[in-house]
């Protein structure tokens, strides 16, 4: 039984709306996934019980940030992601809600590359955010967690790359929190048309902590004929946000989704990554690295659905447990019935450095097909106490020690993400939450 | 810094409540290379396990100093700062960190914070230690001893010898494994330390690691104890003849600890 006292309620939901002169179909699903959420139920990820959690108490819906005027002005933290460099060419940042930045070259304007916050994108390109948004990779009335975040979407980016259009530097997106009160209600949506190519990496980044937030983040990526999409998330939310990520990918024929997770919040998460091969010969790949602390529960679910012939699916997962965190990595490899001379591989593994932390690795192969191949391997184990001794007889230090063992680990995933700003982040961010 | 003493006193040594070490005597100064032989299931790893600070191995009794320190209040990483080094017969392998990386880890422990090694300084140091015991450059950023053939390992923990310079080294069974040529060249290696600062206790049960490496003193182990001890004569003996005889003279009959 959830009690869900709101926060808001329809008027709070229309005056959003009528301050961002949203049209009207926007207006009316918002409202309509509303009344739904009160009697939806809340998703169920297998072996975590969510149903205490915090999905609807936060301090606000919508906080007036000033936008940061420049890259300069950007907090230490999401200067790093963004990269000194400044290759910061077609980036987007977000201030809790509010639009900041936005870069996007000539080069791609031309080319008739969309990329913009998510209020200018339902408004000036209305009918393309209409058919995607919500309609055919994540739906609205799926759990009470999606109707929620329908109704109370408050940020986020379109990015629309046309057909045969090829972008070679990855475009990022950077969500930063810095007002403890701030909702996150995110939305993404990533169109790459036929043949075309494009490398996304987005940030969450709080730099306040908070006593009691939310965010709800949906990720819709509708990859063409033949197109490539590379999809990195490097996420470190603040502790007491509760994190409810869905990021989701449908392919055509030959389409490729790559995606490259770093899931380095410190609160509470349900994180749901989906890429659903429709397309014949179209192939997805999954990795993921994981750091936990404290007290944190997370469950991760990652699948890859076949539903074409010749489809490829890859999960690789990796997690490193601390403290008292617990994780539960849930794989699943789904091939229907006619996707034939499939291959469905996942790989899970988890490492726990204490006594108190807690970690299950389920691979789930679901196959409707005979004529396939799949395999999967999991694992879930404590620091080899042999190993410590082994690098500690050389002088390092227990700490350090450590250190090289979670990075030894989580190494083999993150040498293999293919996107170069990715890997380096994480590298960096790791170190910083195994420090903690 | 002048020459260590490695002093090892009574030393009685448990593990899961069962008695190995049953009052071990030894002393190795600077400048010294000891050899302990001895059968199988003497008690040789136990000795060197307990000196390092293994977390299985339980010391009941007895005392183990380096220059009048107590090792046994020591944390692993504080004797191996404290200068002791310790060969392993089985050496860890830990996926994800190259060897480089622990290395330099290793170098920059006994550092200060801020005072860490150069990487060039490193790599030189590195690539000329390789290149004196004849290994492959890449193994350098291969997984520390991970799928490293026996003899390759060996190699490797000669190499972080070499790298780390300790005052008091213990090598155990460094010789098994390795070919007729690649023990020529991790003796070399190890006959490169020798100096007046370095100390060395190598566990073999082979004279020809020994013709290379010639010992002060040799010392055999058997139940538990160092029942014998000489010079490196002793050595040529026991693998002219074996260990009946020093059981014959001592009245022993079962030589593992039992
Ligand atoms: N982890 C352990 N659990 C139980 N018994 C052990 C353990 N480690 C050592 N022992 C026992 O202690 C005795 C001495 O073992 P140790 O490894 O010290 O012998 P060693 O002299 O090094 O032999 P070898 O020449 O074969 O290497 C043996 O009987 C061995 O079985
Ligand atoms: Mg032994």
């Amino acid at each position: 039984m959830t009690e869900t006292k709101w926060l808001v309620d329809e008027s709070v939901i229309r005056d959003f709306s009528a301050a961002n002169n949203e049209p009207e179909w926007l207006l009316n699903a918002r409202l309509d996934a509303f009344n739904k959420a009160e009697d939806l139920p809340l998703p169920k990820p297998d072996k975590t019980k969510i149903d205490k959690w915090n999905f609807t108490q936060f301090g606000a819906h919508n906080v007036n940030s000033t936008p940061y005027a420049s890259i300069a002005d950007l907090p230490e933290k999401a200067k790093v992601v963004v990269g000194e460099e400044n290759t910061a060419q077609n980036v987007y940042v977000q201030r809790n809600g509010v639009p900041s930045i936005l870069n996007l070259s000539a080069e791609l304007k031309e080319a008739g590359v969309i990329f913009t916050d998510f209020a200018t994108a339902v408004k000036e390109h209305s009918d393309l955010v209409q058919k995607y948004f919500m309609t055919q990779v994540v739906k609205a009335d799926e759990h009470k967690l999606t109707a929620l975040h329908a109704a109370l979407v408050n940020g986020g980016v379109f990015l629309y790359v046309p057909k045969n259009v090829e972008i070679k530097e990855p475009v990022q997106a950077v969500f930063i929190q810095d007002d403890k009160n701030a909702a996150i209600f995110n939305h993404v949506i990533v169109v790459a048309e036929a043949n075309s190519s494009v490398t996304y990496v987005e940030n969450y980044i709080s730099t306040v902590e908070t006593e009691q937030g939310v965010a709800n983040i949906i990720t819709e990526v509708i990859a063409g004929d033949n197109a490539r999409v590379s999809y990195g998330a490097v996420d470190t939310l603040a502790e007491n946000i509760t994190v409810y990520v869905n990021r989701r990918g449908v392919t055509a024929p030959h389409a490729h989704i790559e995606w490259s997770l770093g899931s380095m919040n410190d609160g509470n998460i349900v994180s749901e990554n989906v890429t659903n091969l429709i397309g014949d010969g179209s192939y997805a790949d999954t990795k993921m690295v994981v750091v936990g602390s404290g007290k944190q529960s997370m469950n991760f679910t990652t699948k890859v659905v076949h539903f074409g012939k010749h489809t490829e699916g890859y999960i690789l997962k990796h997690g490193v447990m601390k403290d008292e965190a617990k994780a539960i990595f849930n794989g699943i490899g789904k091939i229907e019935h006619g996707a034939s001379k499939s291959n469905a591989e996942q790989e899970s593994r988890i490492l726990m450095l204490s006594e108190k932390a807690r970690g299950d690795a389920n691979p789930i192969l679901l196959i409707d097909e005979d004529d396939v191949t799949a395999g999967h391997a999991a694992s879930v184990g404590r620091v080899d106490p042999l190993q410590l001794y082994y690098l500690m007889s050389r002088g390092i230090t227990k700490q350090e020690a450590e250190r090289l063992v979670i990075h030894g680990f989580l190494a083999p995933v993150v040498n293999k993400l293919p996107i170069e700003n990715v890997k380096k982040q994480l590298k960096g961010i790791i170190e910083g939450k195994v420090r903690q | 810094m002048s020459q260590s003493t490695l002093t090892v006193k009574d030393l009685h040594v448990s593990i899961d409540g069962k008695e190995i070490l049953k009052g071990v005597n030894l002393e190795i100064k600077g400048g010294e290379f000891h050899a302990v032989m001895g059968p199988n299931g003497t008690g040789k790893s136990t000795l060197s396990s307990a000196i390092m600070g293994h977390p299985k191995y339980e010391v009941t009794q007895g005392t183990i100093t380096l220059d009048g320190e107590d090792v046994l209040e020591m944390e692993v990483d504080e004797r191996a700062r404290a200068g002791l080094f310790l060969g392993m017969q089985y050496p860890s392998e830990i996926t994800g960190v190259t060897n480089a990386e622990f290395l330099r880890s290793a170098v920059n422990a006994r550092r200060e914070e801020g005072d860490e090694i150069s990487l060039m300084k490193f790599i030189r140091q590195m690539d000329s230690n390789m290149d004196i015991l004849e290994m492959d450059q890449d193994m350098a950023q291969r997984y520390l001893n991970e799928g490293f053939s026996g003899g390759e390992k060996k190699r490797n923990e000669i190499l972080q010898l070499m790298t780390i310079k300790p005052k008091i080294a213990i090598l155990d069974e460094i010789d098994s494994g390795l070919d007729i040529d690649a023990l020529k060249v991790v003796s070399q290696g190890i006959n490169q330390m020798r100096d007046e600062n370095f100390g060395c206790l190598i566990i073999t049960h082979y004279q020809r690691l020994l013709d290379y490496i010639t010992p002060d003193h040799v010392h055999v182990m058997m139940q538990g104890r160092v029942v014998k001890s000489g010079g490196p004569e002793l050595a040529h003996r026991l693998e002219a003849e074996g260990y009946d005889w020093i059981k014959q003279e001592l009245g022993i009959e079962d030589e593992t600890v039992q």
